[in-house]
C-alpha cells in the first residue's frame, strides 16, 4: 500500500496540482523582481478561471478560453499596477481590495451569465496532446508551463529586460539614474503577472475541474506567493516549491478515506504553507525595494 | 477645526460617490435603471424604523471587525485574518454557552471573554510567527482563515453537532439562556421607538459602541497604545526608545484578534443563539473596507459600518426585486476601498505640502 | 569652438518652502577641474541634478558646447556626454560590477547579455584610464573606494566627457582621497572636464583650476584656484569668518564606562575602551571597520558574543536600550530620521520616547498629557527648536530642528554618558556650532561623551582623546594635539598600530 502511494501516478498528480500554483508563482516573480508586491494573484487566478470558462463556453474553443483568461487577469493586474505604481497606494491594500473585487465580480457575472447560483455549467477541457508513439497524454497547458518556466529563467537572468527589471526591484534609483524607465518596467512586471496568473486560473477551471465554482481558488494565490518566496524569487525555484506543494496536495487526496476527518486533511496545504514560510526566514531575501513605491 | 473634519471626510465621501457611480454604470449596462435599483437598495433600510434596526444589527459585527483591522494597522500589521478570528472566537463562546447553564450576569461576560481570548490567541499565532521568525503576517493570517473555517466546520459537524438536526447546514445546540444577549425591542418600545420583535438588533450593538470608545482611549491615552503606534510607525526608533517591538507585535495581534473574536458574538449570542457553520459570510474582509473608509478612527468606523450595514440590508431586496445580483455590493465595496485609499493618499500629500510651505 | 563646455544661465528651481536655485549662472571650461562649493543646502546638488536631467528647472537655460540643450532625463545627459557620480552611490548591491556598469546600456548577442565582449571592452577602458576594479564581484562585497571607481568607469563606458562628482571624498580616508585625485589628474590629462562638488576647502584648493561658490541658492563668487585661500572661500560660503572652537584643558575625572574584550564576529575582534568623566572621546574609523556594531552594542541593540561592559566599575548584565537609559546613558543615533525619531509622531511624543513609561509621563498606564506637553514646551524653548507648536509632526521640522529634538530629549534626563553618532551630519553651520557648544558645555559639567564622526575636522577639534577603530580593534588612542590628519589616516587604514 505504501508502495502504491509513492508512484508515477502520484508524481503526475502532483504535477497537475502544481500547475496553477506555478503559473501564479511565476507571475509573482516577475512582479516582485520589478519591485511590486502582488497579493492580488488570488483574485487574478479567480478571474482567470472564470474567464477560461466563459471563453470556452461561448466559443467551444478552449484556446479562446485561455485568451479570455489571460485578458481578464491582465485587466485586474492593470488596476493593481495603476493604483500601486502610478498612485503609489500601499500594495497590500490594493491587492486585498482586488481580491475582494474579483470574488464579487466573478460570482456576480457568473450568476448573470449562467444564471446559476455559484457555479457554471460543465465545459469541455482542452484536447490533450499525445506523446508521439505512446499512449500517454498531457495537457497542452502543462507543456506551455514548462516552456514559460525555462523562458522566464532565461529572460530574468540573462537578458537586457531581466537586468533592468531586477534593477528596478533592487535599486530603482540607480536604474533611473541610468535612464531606465522604472515606471514602465514595473508596469510590465505586474501585467505579466496578470497574464500568467490568469493562465494558472485557467488550468484550474479548464483542465482540472472542468467548471467554474465561485471562490474555487481557495487560497492558491497565496500559496503560490509562499512558493515564490521559498523559491527565492526565481522561476526554477518557484516551480520546485510549487511542485512540492502539489505533492502535498496529491498526497492529501490519497489520505482521504484513511480515517482522518476530511477537514483536517483540508488544512494540510495551509499548514504546510505556514511551515514553509517559517523555514524560509533569514535565507530568502526579497528584492530590496520590493513593495516600496518609486518616487522621483 | 471644522475645516480639518471636513477635509478628513472628503476623501471617503468622494470615494463612496465614485464607487456608486461606477456601480450605476454597471447596472445600466445590465439593462436596469440605476436610480431604481439604488432606491430599492437604500429605501428599505433608511426610511423605516425596522429598517434601521436591521442596519444597526448588520453594522455590529462590522464595527468589531473594523476595529480589529484598524488596531492592527496602527501597529503596522495587516490583519487579514479577522474572518478566522471570528470563527474561532464565536465557537469558543458558543462552546461555553452550550456547556454551562449560568445566570446571564455571568454567562454574557464570560461568553464575551471567551470570544476575546480565543480570537486573540488565534491572532497571536500569526503575531508570534511574525515576531519570532519575521514571517509575513498577510499570508499567515490568510492561511489561518482557511484553517479556522475547516476546524470549526469539523467541530460543528462532529462532536458538537446538534442532535436530531433538521437544518441542512450544520450547527450546534442552542445556547443556554444565560448566554443569550437579548434583543433591544422591549427597551426601545418602552421609550417610544416602535421596533418590531422580528428585528434582531440586540445589545451587542451597544457593546460594540463601548468597545469603540475603549479602543480609542487605549490608543490615545495609554502607554501601551503609545507603544503600539510607535512600533507601527517606526520599529527601529521604537527599539532605541526602549520598546520591545516583538512583544508589541504579539500584543497587537492579540488585541486585534480579540476584537475580531467579538465580531461573531452578535450572531452567536445575540441572534441565532448557536454556532452555525459558515455564518460569517465575509465580515472579516468587509472589516478591511470599514477600517479604510473610517480611516482607522472609531467614529469613522461606526459610520462606515452603518453604511455597509445599509448596503447589506438593501442587497437582499435588490437581488429579489431587480435583476441585479447581490454580489454587486461586494464589487462596490472593493471599489470603495481602492478609491478611499487613493483619496486618502492624495489628501495626505496635499496636507504635507501645505504644512511644509507654512514652515 | 565654444569657450565653455557647459554654461547655465538663470537656472531657478523651487521646492515646497525653499528656493533651491536662484538664477544660477555657471561657466565650466573644457578640460578643467572646476569645483563648486557651498554649505549643505546651498543648492549645489540641486543644480547638478538639473544638469544631469534628474529634475527640471523652473526657469533657465543650459548650453552644452555652445548649443542650447533641454536635458529632460538622464538618458539625454548621458547621450550628450555628461556623467554624474552621486553622493550616495547609484549601484545595485547584488549585481556584479560589470552588470552595474552596463545597466541601461547593455550589449546583447541574440538577445542574451554578451558578457565576454563587455568585459573585454571594460578591461581596455581600465587600462586606458588607469582604473582597476574586479569585474566579477558583487558590489555589495566591495569597499567604498572601489565602488567609487566603479561609478567612474560607468561614466567612462558611456563616453562621458564632462564628469560631475558630488561630494566624492565624503566617505574616503586621506589615502583613498589622494588616489582619487591622481585619477582625476589623469582624466584631466586625457581631456575630460570635471565638476567637483564639495564643502571641504582644503581638497578643493588642492585640485581645482577654478572655483564657484554658492550660498543659499545663489552664486556668490567665482575664483581662480591658485588665487583663492581658505579664509576667502569660507567667508564667501558662510558669509562670515570661521570661528575655531578652542578646547579648554580638561580635568579628567573617574572612569565611567569601560569595555573589555568585546567580541562579535565577524566585525568586532577585540574592543577595549574606557571613558572618563568630563571628557570627549572621539571615535574615528572608516565605515565598515566595526564602529556601527560597537555603537549598537553600547546602546543595547546588539548583544556581543563575549566581553564585558562596566559602568562605574560595576559589570552590566542586561544590555538593552531601556536598561542602559535607566542607568544614565543617552544616545544620539547616526540616522536621526530612521532611528532617532518617529517622524509621524508629534514633537511632544518624540520628546518622551524612551522615558514615556515612567512617571510623571505615565501614571498607572495612563499618559499624563498636560505634563508631557509642559516638558515638551520647556525643551522647545531651551533648545530654540523652531516649531509653532509641540503638537506638530516632527516630519515637518527641518533637519537641524529635528536633531535638536533628539538632543533636547537626551540632555533633559541629564545622562552621565552620552553616545553621539554623527551628530552634525547634514546640518548647516549654525546648527553645527550650536551642537558643538552643547557638547562642550556638557563635557565641562562632567558628562562623558563618546563622539563618533566621519568628519575628521570635527573629531580633531572636539576630542580630548581619539580612539581609532580598524578591523574590529582599537588600534590606537591618540591625542589630537600631537598628531595631524595624515597620521590619523594612517591609523584608520591600519598602516599604523599601537
Amino acid at each position: 500500500m505504501i508502495g502504491g502511494i509513492l508512484s508515477l501516478e502520484l508524481l503526475v498528480s502532483a504535477l497537475r496540482m502544481s500547475v496553477p500554483l506555478t503559473f501564479a508563482s511565476l507571475g509573482g516573480v516577475f512582479s516582485e523582481r520589478g519591485g511590486v508586491v502582488n497579493i492580488a494573484l488570488e483574485g487574478i487566478m479567480l478571474v482567470g478561471a472564470f474567464g477560461a470558462v466563459v471563453g470556452t463556453y461561448f466559443t467551444n474553443n478552449p484556446w479562446i478560453g485561455l485568451l479570455t483568461a489571460m485578458s481578464f487577469g491582465f485587466l485586474i493586474a492593470l488596476i493593481h499596477a495603476v493604483v500601486s505604481i502610478t498612485f503609489r497606494i500601499n500594495q497590500i491594500i490594493s491587492g486585498t481590495a482586488l481580491n475582494i473585487m474579483s470574488a464579487g465580480l466573478t460570482t456576480f457575472l457568473s450568476r448573470l451569465i449562467f444564471k446559476a447560483a455559484g457555479s457554471s455549467p460543465h465545459i469541455e477541457g482542452m484536447i490533450q496532446w499525445r506523446f508521439p508513439g505512446t499512449n500517454w497524454q498531457i495537457s497542452p497547458l502543462i507543456v506551455i508551463m514548462f516552456a514559460v518556466i525555462i523562458v522566464s529563467q532565461i529572460v530574468i537572468f540573462k537578458t537586457r529586460y531581466g537586468l533592468r527589471l531586477r534593477a528596478c526591484g533592487e535599486n530603482p534609483y540607480a536604474a533611473d539614474s541610468l535612464g531606465v524607465n522604472v515606471i514602465r518596467m514595473r508596469y510590465s512586471g505586474v501585467l505579466i503577472s496578470g497574464v500568467l496568473g490568469g493562465l494558472g486560473g485557467a488550468f484550474l477551471s479548464l483542465e482540472h475541474a472542468r467548471v467554474f465554482v465561485e471562490g474555487m481558488t481557495t487560497g492558491r494565490g497565496f500559496i503560490a506567493l509562499a512558493g515564490m518566496i521559498f523559491g527565492r524569487w526565481t522561476p526554477l525555484g518557484s516551480f520546485s516549491a510549487c511542485f512540492l506543494f502539489g505533492l502535498a496536495e496529491a498526497l492529501r487526496m490519497r489520505l482521504e478515506g484513511f480515517g482522518i476527518p476530511t477537514q483536517f486533511i483540508q488544512m494540510i496545504p495551509y499548514i504546510v504553507t505556514m511551515c514553509v514560510l517559517i523555514g524560509v526566514v533569514g535565507r530568502a531575501v526579497a528584492p530590496a525595494y520590493d513593495g516600496i513605491p518609486f518616487e522621483k | 477645526m471644522l475645516r480639518r473634519i471636513l477635509i478628513s471626510i472628503l476623501a471617503p465621501f468622494l470615494a463612496v460617490l465614485l464607487a456608486f457611480s461606477v456601480g450605476a454604470i454597471v447596472i445600466y449596462i445590465l439593462g436596469e435603471n440605476p436610480l431604481y435599483v439604488y432606491k430599492i437598495l437604500l429605501v428599505n433600510s433608511v426610511t423605516k424604523v425596522d429598517g434601521w434596526g436591521y442596519v444597526l444589527f448588520n453594522a455590529t459585527p462590522l464595527i468589531f471587525s473594523g476595529l480589529a483591522v484598524a488596531l492592527a494597522f496602527k501597529g503596522g500589521l495587516f490583519n487579514i485574518g479577522v474572518e478566522g478570528q471570528i470563527y474561532i472566537g464565536a465557537f469558543a463562546c458558543a462552546w461555553f454557552g452550550i456547556t454551562f447553564d449560568v445566570h446571564p450576569l455571568i454567562g454574557i461576560p464570560v461568553g464575551l471573554i471567551f470570544a476575546m481570548i480565543f480570537g486573540g490567541l488565534w491572532g497571536v499565532i500569526a503575531g508570534y510567527l511574525k515576531a519570532r521568525f519575521g514571517a509575513h503576517e498577510v499570508i499567515n493570517t490568510i492561511m489561518l482563515n482557511f484553517i479556522a473555517i475547516a476546524l470549526t466546520n469539523y467541530l460543528v459537524n462532529n462532536p458538537f453537532k446538534e442532535p436530531g438536526q433538521i437544518n441542512p447546514i450544520p450547527q450546534t445546540k442552542e445556547l443556554f439562556s444565560g448566554s443569550i444577549i437579548p434583543r433591544v425591542y422591549p427597551l426601545f418600545n418602552r421609550i417610544g421607538i416602535n421596533l418590531s420583535p422580528s428585528v434582531p438588533l440586540n445589545y451587542t450593538f451597544f457593546i460594540a459602541i463601548f468597545f469603540c470608545i475603549l479602543v480609542w482611549y487605549f490608543l490615545e491615552r495609554t502607554r501601551w497604545g503609545y507603544e503600539i503606534k510607535a512600533v507601527g510607525l517606526n520599529p527601529r526608533a521604537s527599539r532605541y526608545g526602549g520598546i520591545n517591538p516583538n512583544y508589541i507585535i504579539i500584543l497587537t495581534m492579540f488585541l486585534s484578534g480579540a476584537l475580531g473574536g467579538l465580531a461573531g458574538v452578535n450572531d452567536v449570542m445575540g441572534y441565532r443563539h448557536r454556532f452555525l457553520d459558515g455564518f460569517s459570510r465575509g465580515t472579516g474582509f468587509t472589516g478591511i473596507a470599514v477600517a479604510l473608509l473610517g480611516k482607522n478612527n472609531p467614529i469613522g468606523i461606526v459610520f462606515a459600518s452603518i453604511l455597509f450595514g445599509i448596503l447589506d440590508r438593501g442587497a437582499l431586496a435588490m437581488d429579489v426585486f431587480t435583476n441585479t445580483p447581490r454580489e454587486l455590493i461586494r464589487v462596490i465595496q472593493a471599489i470603495i476601498i481602492i478609491f478611499v485609499a487613493i483619496g486618502n493618499e492624495f489628501i495626505f500629500r496635499l496636507l504635507q505640502r501645505l504644512e511644509r510651505e507654512s514652515e | 569652438m565654444a569657450e565653455y563646455i557647459l554654461e547655465t544661465r538663470g537656472i531657478t528651481k523651487h521646492f515646497p518652502g525653499v528656493l533651491a536655485n536662484d538664477s544660477v549662472d555657471i561657466k565650466i571650461r573644457e578640460g578643467e577641474i572646476h569645483s563648486i562649493i557651498g554649505e549643505n543646502g546651498a543648492g549645489k546638488t540641486t543644480l547638478m541634478n538639473i544638469i544631469y536631467g534628474i529634475i527640471r528647472p523652473d526657469r533657465g537655460e543650459i548650453f552644452y558646447k555652445g548649443k542650447k540643450v533641454e536635458i529632460s532625463n538622464p538618458s539625454v545627459a548621458i547621450k550628450l556626454g555628461i556623467g554624474m557620480v552621486h553622493q550616495h552611490f547609484m549601484l545595485v548591491p547584488p549585481f556584479t560590477v560589470w552588470e552595474n556598469i552596463i545597466l541601461g546600456r547593455e550589449v546583447t548577442k541574440r538577445g542574451i547579455l554578451d558578457k565576454d565582449s563587455v568585459c573585454s571592452e571594460l578591461k581596455r577602458l581600465m587600462k586606458d584610464y588607469g582604473l582597476s576594479v574586479p569585474l566579477d564581484e558583487k558590489v555589495e562585497d566591495l569597499s567604498v573606494g572601489i565602488c567609487q571607481k566603479v561609478e567612474l568607469i560607468k561614466l567612462l563606458y558611456r563616453g562621458a566627457e564632462l564628469l560631475i562628482l558630488d561630494e566624492p571624498t565624503a566617505l574616503l580616508v586621506p589615502q583613498e582621497t589622494e588616489e582619487l585625485f591622481e585619477i582625476l589628474d589623469n582624466l584631466k590629462r586625457q581631456g575630460k572636464t570635471i565638476i567637483f562638488i564639495s564643502h571641504k576647502l582644503k581638497e578643493v584648493l588642492r585640485i581645482s583650476d577654478r572655483i564657484t561658490v554658492m550660498r543659499r541658492g545663489k552664486v556668490v563668487g567665482e575664483l581662480d584656484g591658485k588665487e583663492a585661500d581658505e579664509e576667502t572661500l569660507a567667508r564667501l560660503m558662510i558669509g562670515k569668518t570661521l570661528e575655531s572652537q578652542k578646547l579648554e584643558t580638561y580635568e579628567r575625572g573617574e572612569e565611567t564606562l569601560r569595555l573589555e574584550g568585546i567580541r562579535l564576529p565577524p566585525r568586532l575582534k577585540n574592543i577595549n575602551l574606557t571613558l572618563y568623566k568630563g571628557e570627549i572621546l572621539g571615535l574615528a574609523g572608516i565605515e565598515g571597520n566595526g564602529q556601527r556594531e560597537l555603537l549598537e552594542i553600547i546602546t543595547g541593540l546588539l548583544i556581543p558574543e563575549s566581553g564585558r561592559i562596566f559602568y562605574k566599575n560595576r559589570e552590566l548584565k542586561h544590555l538593552d536600550p531601556r536598561t542602559l537609559r535607566e542607568i544614565g546613558i543617552g544616545f544620539i543615533p547616526e540616522d536621526r530620521q530612521r532611528t532617532g525619531l518617529i517622524l509621524d509622531f508629534t514633537v511632544a511624543e518624540n520628546i518622551i520616547l524612551g522615558r514615556h513609561y515612567k512617571e510623571p509621563y505615565t501614571v498607572r498606564g495612563r499618559l499624563n498629557l498636560p505634563v508631557i506637553k509642559k516638558t515638551a514646551t520647556d525643551i522647545v524653548k531651551e533648545y530654540d527648536i523652531r516649531t509653532s507648536t509641540v503638537d506638530k509632526y516632527v516630519r515637518f521640522l527641518s533637519g537641524g530642528n529635528q536633531q535638536k529634538v533628539i538632543l533636547g530629549r537626551e540632555f533633559y534626563s541629564q545622562p552621565e554618558i552620552l553616545i553621539a553618532s554623527q551628530p552634525t551630519r547634514g546640518l548647516d553651520i549654525g546648527a553645527t556650532e550650536m551642537i558643538h557648544k552643547l557638547l562642550l558645555s556638557a563635557r565641562k559639567k562632567g558628562m562623558s561623551i563618546l563622539l563618533y564622526s566621519s568628519d575628521l575636522d570635527e573629531i580633531m577639534t572636539l576630542s580630548d582623546r581619539i580612539a581609532v577603530i580598524y578591523n574590529g580593534e582599537i588600534v590606537g588612542v591618540l591625542s589630537p594635539k600631537e598628531i595631524d590628519e595624515t597620521t590619523l589616516g594612517l591609523y584608520m587604514t591600519g598602516a599604523r598600530k599601537d
